[in-house]
């Protein structure tokens, strides 16, 4: 068997077992699968392209085909406990309005975002005056599917406006294991490569949370409107 | 069409009608009650000994229960043989897997074509009308009758996945799986009009004789025809008919008539009139309207996820065709939305297609590929071999 990808390592030991988790842009449902293995989640995974629907279904998932730019609308407040984005924030349209729709649908979420404060990054624009093509960050400026990169320093500042706290914090970088670090100090938005950040709501501006298993503790239901007359006992 | 010939020899082909006595009526939504009724059925593969392994596999408007092996008016192979027999998806060495022809239906199971028992003549126009729930009923009647418990999946396509749909909101409890293909959980306005448009065809047909056709010995053959036309176009996309016939022409130069110059034409007459020699007029009218009463929401408040919440356990998988636009993908995506709304655990894929409606009997490698790995990652989960 082949090693845990190092953020796939990180996510396990920060995902409480059972607990209910969407992973979005979940590719062939790797995660999911690991995560159902080893910690007994119930999971649901969100994917744009049909052959990853099809590879995560095989692996007896529960996949919808969809992207987290237009989908995440779709699920219910707080039907999950974790939302997991892992390194696709920064391709999203609207990540300001994915990241406070994780918060929505979960309890908790985690995220990974490539930094553009990294040393490389910098070092690249500095000494060249190209955009920087790094591990993290490898397409060539025309062809990137990255088109809201931040710094780790950007990051933060977005948290703090939607009012999310950072309860954990770990730098990422490939083939070193995970390093657990306060993302807000200033010398870790120049080595941090990657990280990986479990988020949760200060204040909850929710309504209070409904049962677990009730769903429907915040929609109103138009009770028992009896449907219109016309069209009743009309015969063909 | 097909690329598989007909089930292999060696698997269990097993069937009829099962009659159920009169003292069991089937209790129609409508309040009225159908008895005696019966049931035309076909099984593939055999029930396993705790009885896990059964598969129901639902019926599209004008399908019937001959899923996997020659037809009996036709003489063609099944409609879904090429997903349904050794190796396929649907395999018959590992699922005992069961087709009904619908309540209302022309192929043996209790229709308006059907002796009344009251009058010793064909039900005609007194036949009840009946809906999707009732067709279900009927279903859940002859699992029971089977001593089967758990349906280890439900499938189907178009009419068959709101068949399924049904079962999810009514038998949740009698639910592994669920697979709805190219469905919708109501009929649109514009589903309903071209109802309208086949059913006023029929019912304009001399023949038709207010839906006594079969007492008076004549048949609304041409009726029947324009409907099944009208709605054939519906099953095909724009683009699919483009690429099939263009503007091909059946003979050299126009005939300056109204006989069927372009290919197109001559196709869809040809579909009518094969259509007329396997379908019942009546069953055609009665059908439509079942599809057109279909509403799941309407039935639990007006909010689809209700329909959902005793199925929380069920493991569903909806799919949609990109160039359906019968059914389009947004209708699938509502489903799967008050799937998860209603917290059941959904897969959704929308296949990319172009061709229209009608490509889940049709050679669609990610349909295959998407259906065989759901079925088999539920079939090891519910530990059928």
């Amino acid at each position: 068997m082949s090693a845990i990808r190092e953020d796939f390592a990180e996510i396990l030991k920060l995902v409480r077992p059972g607990a209910r988790v969407l992973d979005i842009g979940c590719e062939d449902g790797e995660l999911l699968e690991l995560l159902t293995r080893e910690k007994g989640v119930d999971g649901q995974g969100l994917e744009i392209s049909p052959e990853g629907v099809a590879a995560g279904l095989a692996r007896g998932l529960a996949v919808v085909q969809g992207d987290g730019d237009r989908d995440l609308d779709h699920f219910p407040s707080r039907a999950f406990d974790y939302a997991i984005l892992s390194k696709t924030l920064q391709q999203m349209r609207e990540p300001k309005h994915v990241l406070s729709e994780l918060l929505r649908v979960a309890d908790q979420a985690v995220v990974s975002v490539p930094n553009f404060g990294h040393w490389k990054v910098r070092w690249a624009l500095l000494s060249r005056g190209r955009m920087p093509e790094t591990g993290a960050l490898p397409e060539p400026w025309y062809s990137t599917p990255n088109i809201h990169l931040c710094t780790l320093r950007d990051f933060t500042a977005l948290c703090d406006e939607l009012g999310l706290r950072i309860d954990a914090c770990a730098a990422l970088s490939d083939g070193k294991p995970a390093r657990s670090i306060d993302p807000r100090q200033p010398i870790e938005n120049w080595r941090a490569e990657t990280a990986l950040f479990l988020l949760s709501r200060k204040a909850d501006p929710l309504a209070p949370a409904p049962p677990p298993q009730n769903l429907f503790g915040e929609m109103e239901l138009p009770k028992a409107e009896p449907p219109p007359k016309k069209g009743r006992g009309r015969r063909a | 069409m097909t690329a598989q010939g007909p089930i292999k020899a060696g698997i269990e082909i097993g069937g009829g009608t099962w009659r159920f006595p009169a003292s069991q009526p089937l209790r129609l939504d409508s309040g009225a009650k159908l008895a005696p009724l019966e049931i035309a059925y076909k099984t593939y593969g055999r029930l396993n000994e705790d009885r896990s392994n059964a598969v129901l596999v639902c019926h599209a408007l004008t399908g019937d229960q001959h899923l996997a092996s020659t037809h009996p008016v036709t003489g063609k192979p099944g409609w879904w043989d090429r997903f349904v027999g050794p190796g396929l998806p649907l395999d018959p060495e590992r699922y005992f897997i069961i087709c009904t022809n619908v309540v209302g239906g022309c192929m043996g199971t209790t229709g308006p074509a059907s002796i009344d028992p009251a009058t010793k003549a064909p039900y005609g126009l007194t036949f009840p009308v009946i809906t999707i729930g009732d067709m279900v009923r009927a279903q859940a009647m002859l699992i029971e009758a089977m001593g089967i418990e758990t349906l280890f999946a439900a499938i189907g396509g178009s009419m068959g996945g709101m068949q399924v749909l049904q079962w999810a909101a009514d038998y949740p409890e009698k639910l592994f799986s669920a697979v709805v293909i190219a469905a919708a959980a109501r009929h649109s306005a514009q589903n309903i009009a071209f109802h309208e448009v086949g059913r006023q065809a029929i019912m304009a047909d001399p023949n038709w004789v207010n839906g006594a056709y079969l007492t008076a010995g004549v048949r609304p053959e041409k009726g029947l025809a324009v409907a099944r036309m009208a709605a054939h176009i519906t099953y095909l996309s724009e683009a699919a008919l483009q690429r099939k016939f263009g503007r091909e022409l059946q003979r050299d130069g126009l005939s300056w008539g109204f006989d069927a110059d372009f290919q197109v034409e001559s196709y869809l007459r040809h579909q009518g009139t094969s259509f007329v020699d396997r379908f019942d007029a009546n069953s055609y009218l009665y059908i439509t309207r079942a599809l057109d009463y279909f509403d799941l929401a309407a039935s639990h408040g007006g909010v689809l996820a209700e329909a959902f919440t005793r199925a929380r356990h069920v493991k569903f998988c909806v799919l949609s065709f990109s160039s359906d636009w019968l059914y389009p993908t947004p209708e699938s995506r509502d489903i799967v939305r008050a799937l998860n709304g209603a917290g059941c655990r959904a897969s959704f894929a929308e296949i990319q297609t172009d061709k229209g409606h009608d490509a889940f009997f049709l050679d669609e490698p990610l349909l295959d590929q998407t259906l065989r790995g759901f079925l088999a990652a539920q079939s090891h989960s519910r530990g059928l071999a």
